[in-house]
């Protein structure tokens, strides 16, 4: 064979640094093909160079029915892995084994959007040393493109994939629907590791993971429990006070001057925010009026919306239920999409950023407008920062459901515990005893006015559930501080104490 | 008349829904300390209706409460209780006879004149049986503390040998004859509860069935059920625009000291405008006019 650095005319020619080509053996076998296959998890932990103190990744995607988190790190806590930084799109229930590894020293820090059950409480009681960077759903793709958050190692559960790494979460026995945060942590880890319990004949497209960003597959039993998959989401409310809040919420949303053809809409999962779309419906085929977009996390009613014509396009970053998940497969105008295209602030098109409306609930509303949904009552990290301030601070209409005394709790306080939506974001405070104004929208005030909504000062509405309720004692907290609230664009927005 | 439309069944032993009901907006909340409170809790019941009937949430809201039978152990101290908190209604269950009535009268009466209250306590009686329904017309005559009479159907219907059906078919001589007692009586008649709350479809057929029958209103077991109900009642788009016209055309009137109006050439006289401000003051309780409903 001849070489092109034997050829005296190529010698001044060639580029500064470039080698000369050597040949290599072909392998005709094929046995390359099946090379990103590992047979065990610990046997793609080796290959991937993880080392103590580097920071691995999960997605949430299948929420409350997760099996792959707690099974990677049981495998990494007995590898012997110490001092690692978990770096989760959010923690759910099922993901209280995490205690353990904390107190082994498995993981000292952790990145997420939520934290809740057993894993919250011992966590806002001092249970690490480092806080928790708790994010948005944007915000976290903005830590990890702006540099702070290095994934080393991404773990990224899958319903099916190929053997080469094209992946997709709407099939199989453990689907999930959109895998829009896995897909950017497919896009920024150093290596990707894929767990499926299916795999399908290459090539298996469209993928939403895709063969040139994984670099191994592990097959496992099972990924998820698909009866847990959906949990917490979304069963219609036949709560009487949530279907109030709702027909008072799409009262609003009709009278707020951007209810017209082709406006765009997001809910999110509680009760009211996710009957209010059923209002809507109704009022929408009433007055002959179809919506460009529906975004975010998709339920099983936005789907039907989307059949009935109502809603032109979904845009899927996380599929709520088994009719969204269902849904994606099926319906050519159901999108996925990233969580940098949902609501990445410093994305290049992040989709909340041509959004009209977005009903979000609450645990904590104070009279600036402020909202809290992450700490409850007892100062117990309870709940999930996700898109809230994302949504809240690009569409043009953001309303507030929450009822204004959950028992004998108060909703809307003179100061929200803790900030994960600042209340210059917030415009609307819809409520079972009235409806409240941010002052800054003198027109969409009169507008409610108009329309006949009950409009009423937050300050009274404050004075209302202290009337009911009394006024609650004030939360003992330490000085040690167990949680950073970072707002979407990276800044300090609140901090978490530990319970006294 | 006041717009009684829907009445809101609270078990007076179901704390979350004391504390709630109120925002529901129903036209009268019924505190209940019968049927649906269990032996054991009749007392702490009748505890939490004496304090919620005072409590601020409920004062802008029209108030009944169903009070144990008195002949029972608990019926005077239930009425002791709730007149002090000052109810707006006492209902009667089981209202067979004008004796039952005149009885009661005669408790509150006495009640009233002992805490010295001015308020003149309202009756509603409940009529559950075939002699109640026999008895009827005399009932809702004798009384001027009697604000209305309406049909018990779960009882009425065993008295009668029958069940209940989705059709109705067993409450139609009660139902008219309940509602013509009541009107003579110049009295609100309402009819019974629609017990499944699931059966959206049933309950808004059978509110449409009693809407035109005439009655005013019908109890509810379920806060569901109020805007479905407050629907129904709602007055068409064109009686409202009718009703406006009537009211600007003898305010025109008025203002020009015309004693006579017509509206295409029609003479309006005063039962003509009652029912428009009635038109209006229900298509306002709607949401029509600006208001939540």
């Amino acid at each position: 064979m001849i070489n092109a650095k034997d050829r005296a005319d190529m010698k001044d020619l060639t580029p500064s640094d470039a080698k000369f080509f050597k040949p290599k053996e072909k392998d005709n076998s094929g046995k390359e093909r099946d090379s990103k296959i590992c047979k065990t998890i610990e046997e793609s932990i080796k290959k991937s160079g993880l080392k103590d103190g580097m920071t691995i990744s999960f997605h949430h995607a299948f929420r409350g029915g997760d099996k792959v988190l707690n099974f990677v790190m049981d495998v990494i806590a007995k590898m012997g892995f110490r001092d690692l930084t978990l770096a989760s799109s959010s923690l759910s229930s099922v993901h209280d084994p995490l205690i353990e590894h904390i107190k082994n020293g498995v993981v000292t820090q952790i990145y997420t959007s939520g934290l809740r059950s057993k894993l919250g409480e011992a966590i806002s009681r001092g249970l690490m040393q480092k806080p928790v960077q708790i994010h948005s759903h944007g915000g976290r793709v903005h830590l990890i493109k702006s540099g702070e958050l290095k994934i080393d190692v991404a773990f990224l559960g899958v319903p099916v994939i190929d053997r080469f790494g094209n992946a997709t979460g709407y099939k199989g026995r453990s689907k999930c629907g959109s895998l829009g945060y896995a897909m950017s942590d497919a896009r920024y880890a150093k290596y990707v590791i894929a767990v499926s319990e299916s795999l399908e004949e290459y090539p298996s497209f469209p993928a939403s993971i895709n063969q040139d960003q994984v670099d191994s597959i592990v097959l496992v039993d099972e990924v998820g429990d698909p009866s847990q998959i959906g949990e917490g989401a979304t069963r219609m409310t036949s709560n009487p006070k949530e279907l109030l809040l709702a027909r008072r919420a799409a009262k609003v949303i009709v009278n707020s001057g951007l209810f017209k053809n082709g406006y765009s809409l997001q809910t999110g999962t509680g009760g009211a925010s996710l009957a209010t779309t059923i209002f809507l419906s109704e009022k929408m085929e009433e007055e002959n009026i179809t919506a460009s977009f529906g975004l975010g996390g998709i339920t099983g009613t936005m789907v039907y919306m989307l059949k009935r014509g109502l809603i032109k396009t979904l845009l899927d970053v996380q599929s709520f239920d088994e009719f969204a998940a269902k849904s994606l497969g099926e319906n050519q105008n159901h999108i996925e999409i990233s969580a940098n295209q949902y609501a990445n602030p410093s994305s290049k098109g992040a989709a909340i950023k041509q959004l009209d409306v977005v009903v979000l609930s609450a645990l904590e509303i104070d009279v600036d407008f402020n909202v809290n949904v992450l700490t409850g009552s007892k100062g117990i990290l309870r709940g999930a920062s996700g898109g809230h301030c994302d949504t809240a601070a690009e569409a043009k209409l953001s309303i507030i459901v929450a009822p204004l005394t959950r028992g004998r709790i108060p909703t809307i306080l003179k100061r929200v515990n803790t900030i994960i939506t600042p209340g210059n974001t917030v415009d609307v405070v819809v409520t079972d005893q009235g409806v409240a104004v941010n002052p800054k929208n003198i027109e969409l005030k009169k507008r409610l006015k108009n329309a006949g909504i009950t409009v009423i000062e937050i300050e009274e509405l404050h004075k209302k559930a202290m009337r009911i309720c009394g006024k609650p004692k004030p939360i003992k907290y330490s000085d040690k501080v167990v949680a950073t609230i970072r707002y979407r664009d990276g800044s300090v927005l609140d901090v978490v104490k530990a319970l006294a | 008349m006041k717009l009684r439309r829907s009445m809101l069944f609270v078990p007076g032993s179901n704390t979350s829904m004391v504390c709630n009901a109120f925002v529901y907006r129903a036209d009268t909340v019924m505190f209940d300390l019968e049927d649906s409170v269990a032996i054991s809790e009749k007392d702490s019941a009748r505890l939490m209706v004496y304090h919620a009937l005072q409590h601020f949430t409920y004062e802008d809201v029209e108030t009944a409460v169903r009070v144990n039978p008195l002949h029972s152990i608990y019926g005077l101290l239930d009425l002791e209780a709730v007149i002090r908190a000052g109810v707006d209604i006492i209902r009667l269950p089981k209202t067979d006879t004008v004796e039952d009535v005149l009885d009661m009268q005669e408790v509150i009466e006495k009640i009233e004149f002992k805490i010295g209250t001015n308020k003149k306590t309202k009756l509603l009686a409940a009529i559950e049986s075939a002699q109640g329904v026999v008895n009827a017309v005399d009932i809702a005559r004798c009384s001027d503390r009697l604000m209305g009479i309406a049909l018990g159907a779960e009882d009425f219907v065993r008295d009668l040998h029958t069940q209940r059906t989705k059709a109705g078919s067993e409450l139609m001589a009660a139902r008219a004859q309940i509602l013509l007692a009541a009107r003579a009586a110049k009295i609100h008649a309402f009819d019974s509860v629609f017990s499944d709350v699931r059966d959206k479809e049933g309950f808004a057929r059978e509110a449409k069935y009693i809407k035109d029958l005439g009655f005013d209103g019908k109890s509810l077991i379920n806060p569901n059920q109020i805007s479905v109900l407050h629907k129904i009642f709602a007055p068409s788009r064109d009686d409202v625009e009718w009703a406006l016209d009537v009211i600007e055309a003898t305010d025109n009137a008025k203002e020009k000291g015309l004693g006579v109006v017509s509206i295409d050439g029609k003479m309006v006289d005063a039962p003509i405008v009652a029912r428009a401000q009635w038109t209006l003051e229900l298509a306002k309780a709607s949401g029509m006019l600006g208001g939540d409903e």
